[in-house]
């Protein structure tokens, strides 16, 4: 398996070559160099998935951990080193294949999305660099490589939303995605920290003996820990650069802003599983609790946006916060007893990162059509672009769980894992996947269907997107639809021992029925023309409707909290104690130094022997005093 | 037997003259010579404690010679900065190199 270094490699040169290179190398170039290495990086995920599913499990009835490729970085005094490593497991080889497929998808995507854009080399250049942290990221050997590749993806994610740099709100978006998402990993960094320190290791599974003196301080270090992924993955208060992030290219959001890096918190979640059901189960379901309510707050916001890719954004985070919660609901390592989140966790990260690729892709051809994110540019647009049309048909009916899409089998697991934690949270997580349904299909009716802007549309007719776009998105499509037939528990569980999908058929025809009156109320409300009942109702609770629009002020609240608060009590002051008290006493001391150094300069006359008789008679003057002492 | 002092007393004469020297005359070359009398003055002395206090050891013999090479090649440096200053100046009275000042 040594060549899974080469997955990582390959990216890192591209992103040199293009990155150094830049527009001597020409922009088809650039592309297709970025396209073939992500090729050849995919080709590698799928043959080192199934040679390593291949190999069969061990007596334990276990896929065993492999690590092909190992070096001590940056070794610490005692035992405590930081290495770098590839570690090939269940979860870490199905994240490659994930990343790998929508990386190729999108850079394919991105020939005819971008084609003709200035930068379009360093556009390429940037994807390559995100593949390759991403994937460093999945494969990391220790906690601390994982941070580390966790800022190069925050440090590409902040380059490519802010790709058209000559616009104002890119810059303030790819700023505040930075800033929160730094501020959050501090988190993560303490949490690390603390951990190292208390185990003597930065390694996913230290030794029990070592757990033993740490295990009150556990729970603290996993806790900070979930701070960075809350981050990372955009939960509720951390949420608010996501929405933003959207003003970078569109590929870029199917990317990195909905189906790899924004599930990077719940992979760590999953990476930490062991210690998390085994040292601090509380902290697990506070994750839980988390989660819950972004789902729940992202999908009510989702409701209301106007703005197409603002909704997708919205409900990236809501379903997210779906996976936490399966995460979070897992009482024990036993699939079969209450450790069955964790199996559904990652079967719709896998699914999620699918349809949600699509959407946005699908979005992104839509954009590119009409020239605007609003709703009130699009309506009737499926006789210009069927194509389009039926992807994002497939990927809305697979986001809403309706069967035999991949999104019902993913979300039927995290509902019945739900209902075995409690029953209050699994209804709560069927209504929200009943609201799910029902801004997916107000989003797919007010594009699709529903009141048509004709002059705009006949001032510049909407075309079908060119075929590098449209291959794409039936290529996921196709996953989409056979993707829930994937015999999932096969190869990841809570435990490693494999566990056999069954569809609980309660909880799926609950599911199947909110979902269901999910889209007929879509249908009733937004496929005719007038909408007299969606305009009607968001008058009459328009002090809701105008809140949600507003996402709830959360982001008034963190410019008002930042800016009359921290800024103007705290840091005004102190940049002012700097400027004057601290610069000053330095200005002091140079002006004096000036002052007598002015005063002694006329003993630098110039000639040597007076030179001469100055050092006699300090060497005269030392002899009697050394002399006298 | 001549006594250690005699040959002390001939090297401070040296030393005090090579510093009368050095401080008085005012041209570079005599100068320089002033300053070999000094080192010269140093290396007796070594020479001279090694002789009478360690008999039978060699570093003080040593190290004269060592000093005398030294200064062999530190004399070479000087009169090639001082034919330098010849050439750009046309004199090399030391009043008139007064360009080092402040």
């Amino acid at each position: 398996m040594e060549y899974t270094i080469f997955i990582l490699l390959l990216p890192f040169l591209s992103f040199i070559l293009t990155g150094l290179l830049g527009t001597k190398l020409k922009p088809v170039a650039a592309g297709t160099v970025g396209t073939v290495v992500t090729g050849i990086v995919a080709a590698l995920s799928y043959l080192t998935a199934f040679s390593y599913f291949g190999a069969g499990r061990n007596a334990d009835g276990i896929f065993p951990v492999q690590i092909p490729w190992n070096m001590e970085w940056l070794p610490f005094g005692g035992n405590l080193h930081i290495d770098i490593g590839i570690l090939l497991d269940p979860i870490s080889v199905m994240m490659l294949v994930v990343i790998s497929t929508v990386s190729l998808m999108v850079h394919i995507y991105s020939f005819g999305y971008m084609k003709g854009e200035t930068g379009f080399q360093r556009y390429y250049s940037f994807l390559s660099l995100f593949t390759m942290s991403m994937l460093g990221l999945v494969v990391a050997t220790n906690i601390f490589q994982m941070y580390i590749f966790w800022e190069l993806v925050g440090v590409s994610s902040y380059l490519l939303i802010g790709f058209y740099y000559t616009r104002k709100e890119a810059i303030a978006a790819s700023k505040k995605a930075f800033i929160v998402t730094r501020f959050a990993d501090l988190g993560f960094l303490v949490g690390i920290l603390i951990y190292g320190f208390y185990t003597g290791s930065f390694s996913f599974t230290p030794d029990s003996a070592v757990i033993g003196s740490a295990r009150v301080f556990l729970p603290l270090a996993l806790g900070l820990m979930f701070i960075g992924g809350a981050g990372k993955s955009a939960m509720f208060p951390l949420h608010i650069w996501l929405p933003d992030a959207m003003e970078g290219p569109t590929p870029v959001s199917a990317l990195i802003h909905a189906a790899t890096m924004v599930v990077a918190g719940v992979y760590l979640v999953a990476r930490m599983f062991p210690l998390f059901i085994g040292y601090a189960p509380e902290v697990l379901h506070i994750t839980a609790y988390v989660g819950a309510f972004t789902a729940l707050y992202a999908a009510v916001v989702a409701c209301v946006q106007s703005d197409i890719k603002r909704v997708l954004a919205f409900s990236t985070i809501s379903q997210i916060g779906f996976m936490i919660v399966a995460l979070g609901v897992c009482t024990s390592a036993d699939p079969h007893e209450g450790g069955l989140g964790y199996m559904a966790s990652m079967f719709h990260l896998f699914t999620h990162a699918m349809f949600k690729a699509l959407l946005f892709l699908g979005a992104g051809c839509i954009i590119h059509a009409v020239h605007s994110n609003e709703m009130s540019a699009m309506g009737g647009l499926r006789k210009y672009m069927p194509v389009t049309h039926i992807t994002f048909l497939v990927a809305c009916l697979a986001i809403a769980g309706i069967w035999p899409l991949s999104g019902f089998f993913s979300k039927d697991e995290i509902l019945a894992a739900c209902f075995g934690f409690s029953p209050v949270m699994g209804w709560i997580m069927t209504a929200i996947a009943g609201l799910t349904a029902f801004y997916m299909f107000r989003l797919y009716y007010c594009i699709f269907w529903g009141r048509e802007n004709k002059e705009l549309h006949a001032e510049h007719k909407p075309h079908e997107a060119p075929l590098t776009m449209t291959v794409p998105l039936v290529f996921l499509a196709i996953v989409t639809l056979l993707a829930g037939w994937i015999p999932f528990g096969e190869f990841v569980s809570s435990n490693g021992q494999a566990y056999r999908i069954h569809i609980d058929w309660s909880v799926a025809a609950t599911s199947l029925c909110v979902a269901a009156a999910g889209i007929a109320l879509a249908t009733w409300m937004y496929l005719r023309e007038d909408r007299k009942i969606a305009d009607g109702l968001a008058s009459r609770f328009s002090g809701l409707h105008k809140a949600a629009y507003h996402r709830f002020y959360i982001d008034e609240i963190y410019q008002f909290i930042t800016h009359r608060i921290i800024f103007a009590c705290i840091s005004t002051p102190v940049a002012w104690f700097d400027r004057h008290v601290v610069d000053g006493f330095m200005n002091l001391l140079a002006w004096i130094s000036n002052k007598v150094s002015w005063m002694i300069r006329g003993m630098q006359s110039g000639y040597v022997q007076r030179y001469g008789i100055w050092f006699l008679g300090g060497a005269l003057g030392l002899t009697i005093v050394l002399l006298l002492i | 037997m001549i006594q250690m002092e005699y040959y002390l007393i001939v090297s401070t004469i040296m030393m005090f003259v090579g510093i009368y020297g050095f401080l008085t005359r005012r041209n570079l070359l005599a100068m320089l010579i002033a300053v070999e009398l000094i080192l010269n003055s140093v290396d007796i002395n070594f020479v001279v404690f090694n002789r009478f206090l360690f008999p039978g050891q060699l570093e003080g013999f040593f190290f004269s010679l060592f000093a005398i090479g030294i200064s062999a090649a530190e004399t070479a440096v000087a009169i090639a900065i001082i034919i330098n200053i010849y050439r750009n100046m046309r004199n090399i009275q030391v009043r008139n190199l007064d360009k080092m000042k402040w």
